[in-house]
């Protein structure tokens, strides 16, 4: 560029060569506005009941989170069923995948397309269909039927994650072990499963993030237990508490937090074994 | 297997009546088989040609279709790959990518539960002079490199038999020859039995004490490098191993020390304890020579050729120079329908009269020269791909 002197004015070509940089940024900024909105109001003192407008700072909602009828109880809950969902639909989807992926059986193709149904039909449609199963069953509505329908949806994302890294898999790997005196059962242990350990932790992921986070198929199987979307939701008609705030803000630096630490470890661990 | 055998006490292999079937397509023909203890073996063929299997069979990562396999008077066939004394190099290497390089070494160690692992995999590490990168994962070393951890992981284990699956395959040219001279070094060393896999024939020359030549699930040829080289008794193994002039000969007199053959006109010369056990006069057969063992003479000089050498006519079509030796193409009337013979001439003493064209006489000890049995195909073994011509 800088050999072909005036070809294109300067500032064009000042762009030209910083696109990326600045489209990059442009993304971010689109992504993270709404969060830095978030906690500048998590700072708020507003006058009614609305947090909606500027008025003075104020950490009183930072120093007491539980002061809103409900907010904690519900936020322990959705934590609750956030871990558990993904615990069973890790092991589950983990299990499945492995079947699926590993061996040839009657109905194989039937059952994979199968597990897919939950990520591409519309979430109110399983909703509205497992609310009817729960009735007709006559199982009372609450915590189980809000846990067993999350690991029904939870499942399909850890299959797919988990399906295509052992598929992804050489097979040698695994015949190897076997031929280095590891049993069958040492052989998954020592060499599978930590293989498949990141696609296992990547739907895990998902899974805690997806139930947390959901309302439609919550709010159709909850009877009157209430989670935290399903607690933001109802408070959002009478009135936005800045608790909320504070507490979708300590999600964010919590997860950022959680990242920035892996990211460190990974590093720190590719220096050491290079010194 | 629990106990750690002590080097130097490789086993004898056996496998009686082996064969691998995979619903219709056999993949492995029953095959009797015996690699002597301490020997470095190879098993030689193209793609597709069932050595691997064979291997796998000896492992146990394969499961014969019949018969049986025996290492060391011990019928094996049973036991699943974890409980056999046996360890395997993989092809592309299999190295555990979540381990550091000294825990996929110390894996069938620790699985033994044997004790001292720390000092077995440093020794074993310095061996193969990878001791620095003990704390490095695979992706960080270079492909030779790996290919030494995974024959460490194997060897730490002192196997009675080591199986190598085309373990020099991923690796370019020089390092494939330095590697070669390695492994033989280490099977020297240790004593250890080798059985090893390959498709390159001078692979397998350069390193084994005996190479079976196998072709489409069956052994073709068993013997040592320089038995099967000088004495191919199938087109496949003449061409395979190798190039060969293949000669179509008519018998004129099978009866004396010295069978008489005729192509094209031209009397030719062949000891008949080179000829196929069945030669009769008015017999077809394919005489083969080695390109190598011909020496070309220009026409001119005709009276310069000794006595009792086989001595055919023919026209210079090709000549390539590739510095230590030049190969030519001669078309010739005994040569008729096919490509012309081969004839690789060292460049000791160049005649400048040998270019396309010139006519020349090809001639050559009688001794040299093979019997094959005419009712094969006479192109076996040239169509395979080896990877890489000979050099």
């Amino acid at each position: 560029m800088a050999a072909a002197p005036g070809r294109s004015p300067r500032p064009l070509r000042w762009l030209r060569r910083n696109l990326v940089v600045l489209a990059g940024l442009a993304t971010l900024a689109y992504l993270l506005l709404p969060n830095v909105v978030v906690t500048v109001f998590s700072f708020n003192k507003p006058n009614g009941r609305f947090n909606y407008k500027w008025q003075r700072f104020s950490t009183d909602a930072w120093t007491h989170p539980c002061d809103v009828d409900g907010l904690c109880g519900s936020l322990s809950l959705s934590l609750w069923i956030a871990l558990w969902a993904t615990l069973g639909a890790t092991v589950l989807g983990t299990a499945a995948a492995f079947a699926l992926a590993r061996y040839r059986f009657r109905a194989r193709s039937t059952v994979s397309s199968l597990v897919f149904l939950p990520m591409a039909m519309p979430e109110v449609v399983m909703a509205a269909s497992l609310a009817t199963l729960f009735l007709n069953t006559g199982v009372s509505f609450g915590f189980w039927t809000i846990l067993v329908a999350h690991i029904t949806f939870c499942l399909s994302f850890v299959v797919t994650a988990v399906k295509a890294r052992v598929t992804s898999m050489d097979p040698r790997l695994e015949q190897a072990a076997q031929d280095l005196y590891a049993t069958p059962l040492q052989t998954f242990l020592r060499v599978t499963l930590p293989i498949a350990a990141p696609g296992i932790a990547a739907g895990a992921l998902l899974s805690f993030a997806l139930s947390f986070d959901d309302f439609v198929i919550t709010n159709f199987n909850a009877g009157s237990t209430v989670t935290f979307p399903m607690f933001v939701w109802g408070a959002a008609q009478r009135g936005t508490p800045v608790q909320i705030n504070v507490i979708g803000t300590a999600m964010f630096v919590i997860a950022v937090l959680c990242v920035l630490a892996g990211q460190l470890a990974g590093s720190r661990r590719k220096r050491s074994r290079r010194s | 297997m629990t106990e750690t055998a002590p080097s130097g006490s490789g086993t004898d292999v056996c496998l009686a009546g082996i064969s691998k079937r995979y619903g219709t397509f056999t993949a492995v023909h029953p095959l009797d088989l015996t690699v002597p203890a301490g020997s470095f073996f190879a098993l030689l063929g193209a793609s597709g040609c069932g050595k691997t299997t064979t291997l796998r069979m000896i492992a146990g990562l394969e499961e014969p279709s019949t018969g049986s396999v025996v290492l060391g008077g011990q019928d094996v066939t049973a036991l699943p790959p974890y409980k056999r004394p046996v360890n395997t190099v993989f092809q592309s290497y299999a190295l555990f990518p979540h381990l550091d390089i000294f825990e996929n070494v110390a894996f069938g160690l620790r699985r033994r539960g044997v004790k001292s692992v720390k000092r077995h995999v440093g020794e074993m590490l310095d061996l193969v002079q990878l001791g620095e990168m003990a704390r490095r994962r695979p992706h960080e070393l270079s492909g030779g490199q790996q290919q030494r951890v995974a024959v460490a992981r194997a060897l730490i284990n002192h196997p009675r038999v080591l199986l190598l699956d085309e373990p020099l395959g991923a690796l370019d040219l020089k390092l494939r020859r330095q590697m070669q001279l390695e492994l033989k070094r280490i099977q020297t060393e240790v004593g250890i039995t080798f059985v090893h896999v390959t498709h390159d024939q001078e692979e397998a020359m350069t390193m084994a004490d005996t190479v079976a030549v196998m072709n489409a699930g069956r052994v073709e040829q068993l013997g040592a490098p320089a038995d099967l080289y000088e004495t191919p008794r199938t087109t496949f193994v003449a061409n395979f191993l190798g190039t060969s002039n293949l000669i179509t000969a008519e018998v004129l007199d099978a009866a004396g020390d010295t069978v008489v053959l005729r192509a094209a006109g031209t009397k030719l010369a062949l000891p008949a304890g080179r000829c196929p056990a069945a030669a009769r006069t008015g017999d077809k057969l394919l005489l083969g020579i080695r390109p190598e063992k011909i020496t070309l003479t220009h026409a001119d000089d005709a009276d310069t050729v000794p006595a009792g050498r086989n001595s055919v006519r023919g026209r210079i079509a090709t000549a390539g120079f590739i510095g230590v030796s030049t190969q030519y193409v001669v078309d010739s009337p005994v040569a008729a329908g096919t490509a012309g013979l081969s004839v690789y001439v060292q460049n000791i003493e160049r005649d400048p009269r040998l270019v396309p064209g010139a006519e020349v006489l090809l001639h050559w000890n009688p001794g040299h020269g093979f019997g094959l049995d005419a009712a094969q195909r006479i192109e076996a073994g040239t169509d395979v791909d080896l990877g890489e011509g000979p050099s």
